[in-house]
């Protein structure tokens, strides 16, 4: 992992924040994401991202789940200790659809949010670098990547132009690591940007 | 992309001139302020009631059941009711989270926070009664299935005691996740603000490292959605299954196929009650008004009187099928033991009908609808009528079976039977006071979704829009 040198432009409004998206992206720089304090519909396509595939793998983790719950209560009923119940057939598929409905949530659900978790790199004592902290509270962030050839006070007269109201070049650690919030911690000693 | 407005015609779900970083402050505004006496004197009196449920539990768990007044004739009684009373308020929280969503209800974001928190707390509470009911809690293992050395000795599967275990508890797993998922962002939130160091690390951990970013906003947009999906089935499956115990045995009284929709029925009723209650005070304490505004409330309004007709036609269809089955079992259960005032516990039955089907007809008027003291007073008197609804399915169905030499004679709790219930108060209380105190009690990232949208100072960009329109469309049609 290394240090990557970044240019970041802060947004107040979404409706600057658009253009400026399509103006960045068709000049030829490359976004590395935009921070957002909350979903802003629209923003994925603009920056080209394709659709998640996280509904199929809830898909996929739901048909575990009936699959696994009629599996094991029929092999259970009919093989492992056939239970005799007044009398009635020891294959009773209506009676176990409830259970079967139950673990096709509890499937689907634990492992979308498990698997939602992988993908974003979510845990406790996840720690990434905040290219602004009001990324979260009412600022957009821009966060554009630097290659050798940017020129990062360019590219932050071209941000302000296009309604950036704050620009900042950061050289930043790209990924996570395990951390603390409250303590400053100096990760890899000099930037190999 | 043009920023769409909402029509005038609408309320705003958001008062006063707001921006982002306003939204922000007013509700975190809580979390970072010190509580206040009043904060300290309620908790203080949730933890009192906590106490001595436990002491309860501990006289129940030495003693045996037998320290409740059961006796062989009435075997449920105000465990299970309390039980299935404590369910049926946690439906509000995911009905209003889950299905809102996908009926793309706006007034939803106001009170889901909150009412998914309740909707877990009632579950906790709710899953304390079977199992110490249980008897021998010590064994209570034995409910799940695994692979055992008793045998292997495995649970019936064809019994809905056994599905109320697996709806139970996927309920309060989904409910959990559902919740933590939505906390994610705005513990963020609450973590970049942060002030103190404690807190820095604190909301850190909680956020699970959240950025903000908006392949991971996408992501979490689809889990949200997916998970509205899924939860929406499972709430009306649960308390259809806590029907099912019910239903599917041969007492008369309970022995009745309308109950899966008339305990959903009253499920969602008796739960948008408990949100009520709390949300009158919540926006009151916390200064909340602008947020939770009388919209939210009139429109709780609402379905509380829809559902508490239903419930009444529930409770009048059962009246006509005990009489038009012609079946003295259920005649006798249905017109003496309940709709019989004089009986031993007619007064339940109309109580019940008091407070479930003839109270909540008040909110056919607007006026009484926005009226917040009359809100509060309904919403308690409609979960005392859905506490004695409970009561009266359960107790008036058993206390007097085909074999009158077992007739019970009637039926009171014993002191430790109440203070269980009261010790669940306690639980449900002491989360809640934790909850409104060091969380975000209003999912801050949803409103500044739709501020834009339903704001109130932002509507008036509607009016210039609506008018040009209008302006436009006049111009073209006009010869």
């Amino acid at each position: 992992m290394a240090k990557k040198k970044f240019v970041v432009g802060c947004f107040d409004n979404e409706d600057v924040l658009f253009p400026a998206v399509k103006k960045v992206r068709t000049t030829g720089y490359k976004i590395k994401d935009v921070y957002t304090p909350f979903p802003v519909h629209g923003l994925d396509h603009a920056l080209g991202m394709r659709e998640t595939s996280l509904h199929t793998a809830g898909f996929i983790y739901g048909i575990t789940g009936t699959t696994t719950a009629l599996s094991c209560i029929s092999w259970i009923f009919t093989k492992d200790w056939p239970l005799d119940i007044g009398g009635k057939p020891h294959f009773a598929l209506p009676a176990w659809i409830p259970i079967m409905f139950e673990l096709t949530v509890l499937f689907a659900a634990v492992g979308m949010v498990l698997t939602f978790c992988y993908l974003c790199q979510l845990a406790p004592f996840v720690k990434k670098h905040h290219f602004h902290l009001r990324a979260t509270d009412d600022l957009f962030v821009m966060v554009i990547e630097c290659t050798e050839n940017t020129n990062t006070e360019d590219l932050k007269a071209f941000l302000t132009n296009n309604g950036a109201i704050e620009t900042d070049v950061q050289i930043a650690e790209e990924g996570w690591w395990i951390g603390r919030y409250d303590k400053d911690e100096v990760l890899f000693e000099g930037a190999t940007a | 992309m043009s920023v769409k407005y909402e029509s005038q015609l609408r309320e705003p779900l958001v008062y006063g001139n707001k921006t982002y970083h306003d939204v922000t402050e007013d509700i975190v505004r809580p979390i970072e302020a010190k509580p206040s006496k009043l904060w300290y004197i309620g908790f203080y009196i949730s933890v009192c009631l906590l106490m001595f449920g436990v002491y309860s539990v501990y006289r129940e768990v030495t003693y045996g059941i037998g320290e409740w007044n059961l006796n062989k004739t009435i075997g449920w009684g105000w465990d299970i009711t309390n039980f299935v009373w404590w369910v049926g308020i946690g439906h509000a929280g995911t009905l209003i989270s889950a299905i809102l969503l996908l009926f793309r209800q706006g007034w939803r974001t106001g009170v889901n926070r909150a009412a998914e928190a309740m909707t877990i707390f009632a579950v906790m509470c709710a899953g304390q009664f079977p199992i110490f009911h249980m008897g021998r809690v010590w064994m209570a293992f034995f409910v799940l299935p695994y692979p055992n050395s008793r045998g292997p000795l495995w649970v019936n599967f064809n019994s809905p005691l056994l599905w109320d275990v697996f709806a139970i508890s996927t309920y309060f797993t989904v409910s959990l996740l559902f919740w933590y998922s939505g906390l994610i962002p705005d513990f963020a939130t609450v973590r970049d603000r942060a002030k103190t160091k404690l807190r820095k690390h604190l909301y850190g951990i909680a956020a699970f490292g959240w950025t903000g970013s908006t392949k991971h906003w996408q992501r979490h947009e689809s889990l949200s959605l997916v998970l509205a999906g899924l939860s929406t089935p499972l709430v009306l499956s649960v308390h259809t299954i806590v029907s099912f115990d019910f239903a599917t045995s041969v007492i008369p009284g309970w022995h009745t196929t309308i109950f899966p929709p008339y305990f959903v029925a009253g499920a969602i009723f008796s739960g948008f009650a408990m949100v009520q209650s709390l949300m009158v005070v919540v926006r009151k304490v916390f200064g909340l008004k602008d947020y939770i505004t009388l919209g939210h409330i009139e429109a709780m309004n609402k379905v509380i009187v829809l559902t508490g007709s239903i419930v009444g036609i529930a409770y009048l269809t059962e009246l006509f099928m005990g009489w038009y089955s012609q079946n003295k079992y259920e005649g006798y259960t249905f017109w003496y033991s309940r709709a019989n005032l004089f009986s031993p516990y007619g007064w339940s039955y109309w109580g019940m009908m008091a407070c479930n089907v003839l109270s909540p007809q008040i909110f056919w008027f607007r006026k009484m609808r926005r009226n917040l003291f009359v809100t509060f007073f309904m919403s308690v008197l409609v979960n005392i009528g859905m506490w004695f609804e409970r009561f009266v399915i359960i107790v008036t169905s058993i206390y007097r079976d085909y074999l009158p030499s077992s007739w019970s004679v009637y039926y009171s709790p014993s002191i430790w039977e109440i203070g269980f219930y009261l010790g669940t108060f306690g639980l449900f209380f002491t989360c809640f006071f934790l909850f409104a105190k060091y969380f975000p009690t209003i999912a801050i990232a949803e409103i500044k979704y739709v501020l834009k949208t339903t704001g109130e100072s932002y509507k008036d960009n509607m009016a210039t829009i609506e008018k040009k329109q209008a302006d436009e469309f006049a111009h073209e049609y006009a010869h």
